[in-house]
């Protein structure tokens, strides 16, 4: 059990090293699509099923193919390539790997003195989740159910067809209107 | 738990079961599409044309293999398999009788989800690293279908796990001993199975990859055994929708008489050949009408069907 965890933590944290130095932009995206699914592993792990489920239904399954979906549309070809790797350069990235590093030693330390013992084993049951949900944490889902009707909102008006006069026929925008 | 040979044994069952009857489905559709368009379809190969399947399959794996060198060849090659290993992963969760059935997960119904929504990416996938025209317009309209389908693909099934007050399908199939769900849920059920259409993009829901207009979109660049997959892999999609109307409306493998096995066969069988009836019969809609349809129409469906559900099910009490 500790080992499949641990199995699971370094393919989310190899990939996800990936997702930031891999210079094809769907390359990326799609190392982020499997560190999306080893930490759904270790959730699965950790004794929450619906949470692993629902970590593979909205992000990896919906938000994820909407960026896939936005990069296609871009559709960069090699030039963005070239520009990535030119981004990449030692400079750059040296200086946030070392205090990674630091960081890595810590929590190195931390797990070996022993103290972060993995042995949660209690199931939270796709029902108990709901029933806290809409218990003692129903304010919370209130409100974030109205930051994401706020959203809603802003991202239809945002969509609108050149404002009040403009149909579904009226297509004639400036370009760059609506961005 | 049981013990790890019958485990084996079952994964095997479900998965020589899954890929006889995908590869079955290439004779029985051809056929039932000849027969509905009077005229006789493949009989050729072996008794009835039968065997086709096999002479389609050396075809496929004598045929040239070619990745186009325009494409982005490791997406390219990975993309066929990923409409394959979902599927097949999905029929993990299904229990076709109390005794067969690979897992019996708490979360089965999600855990088909999830492995409906990375579907999706084999054929957005696809028409990205073919690196063409047409097919890439064909996986940009794989990803707005599938994306917009799978909401209410979700919404029409959360009527069903009100009503069962669990997302265990062996637990779904038990509630249904008396009563199926498709009296009670008929709005979910016509939901779910016309999402579920569009999920495996079939006729009439194949804009992603319209011939008359996109060449064969998301997999025009594809051929051999990579086409093959793309091909077998929407049959298997087929069989998944069916069983899981099967198991999620129809009460699973209850029904009088004959054994719980042929009656789960039976009932699948059904939903495959209507499939593959609304395939000779409808006409392919454009794609603003499908997603039109799709939000407008289908998405207020499902939502006022939950909360329907929901209130009498509140009401009721139990």
């Amino acid at each position: 059990m500790n080992v499949m965890f641990y199995v699971a933590a370094v393919v989310a944290v190899a990939c996800t090293v990936r997702v930031v130095t891999h210079v094809n932009g769907v390359h990326a995206l799609l190392y982020f699509v499997v560190s999306l699914f080893a930490v759904a592993t270790i959730f699965y792990l950790i004794g929450a099923p619906f949470v692993a489920a629902l970590e593979l239904i909205v992000y990896a399954g919906a938000i994820m193919v909407l960026f896939i979906f936005v990069v296609m549309l871009l559709n960069r070809g090699p030039q963005s390539v070239a520009q990535e790797r030119s981004w990449l350069n030692p400079r750059a990235w040296v200086g946030p790997t070392a205090l990674s590093l630091v960081l890595a030693v810590e929590v190195g330390i931390l797990l070996f003195a022993g103290d972060l013992e993995l042995e949660t084993q209690t199931r939270v049951a796709p029902k108990e989740v709901g029933i806290t949900l809409l218990g003692p944490y129903l304010l919370a889902v209130e409100i974030a159910s109205m930051l994401l009707l706020a959203g809603l909102v802003g991202a239809y008006h945002l969509g609108r067809e050149g404002g009040r006069e403009g149909g579904r026929e009226g297509a004639h925008r400036e370009p760059g209107a609506g961005r | 738990m049981r013990p790890l040979s019958l485990q084996l044994v079952s994964v095997v069952t479900v998965l020589v079961g899954v890929l006889t009857l995908a590869a079955g489905l290439i004779w029985l559709e051809r056929r039932l599409l000849a027969f509905w368009q009077e005229r006789l379809g493949p009989n050729r190969v072996g008794p009835a044309g039968l065997l086709q399947p096999v002479a389609d399959a050396i075809k496929l794996l004598a045929k040239e293999d070619w990745v186009p060198p325009f494409a982005d060849r490791p997406v390219f090659v990975i993309a066929p398999a990923i409409v394959f290993v979902t599927v097949l992963m999905s029929f993990a969760v299904v229990p076709i009788t109390p005794g067969i059935g690979v897992v019996d997960l708490d979360v089965g119904l999600l855990f088909f989800l999830a492995m409906t929504g990375l579907g999706a990416y084999s054929a957005v996938l696809a028409g990205w690293a073919s690196g063409s025209k047409y097919a890439l317009l064909g996986g940009l309209r794989a990803a707005a279908q599938l994306l917009s389908y799978e909401v209410f693909m979700g919404l029409s099934l959360m009527g069903v796990v009100v009503m069962a007050g669990s997302f265990n399908l062996r637990d779904i199939v038990d509630a249904q001993r008396d009563l199926w769900f498709i009296v009670p849920q008929f709005a979910g059920f016509v939901v779910f199975m016309v999402a579920g259409l569009a999920e495996t993009h079939r006729l009439p829901f194949d804009m992603p990859e319209a011939e008359a207009e996109l060449v064969a979109g998301f997999h025009a660049e594809y051929s051999g055994m990579k086409f093959g997959m793309f091909f077998v892999g929407e049959y298997a999609g087929i069989i998944l929708i069916s069983s899981l109307i099967t198991v999620l409306f129809l009460g699973g493998w209850h029904g009088p008489w004959l054994p719980g096995w042929l009656w789960f066969f039976l009932k699948t069988m059904l939903f495959i050949c209507f499939f593959i009836l609304l395939r000779a019969s409808l006409a392919r809609p454009r794609n603003d009408q499908l997603m039109a349809y799709g939000w407008k129409v289908m998405l207020p469906v499902a939502l006022l069907n939950l909360m329907v559900t929901a209130a009498v099910v509140l009401a009721v009490g139990d």
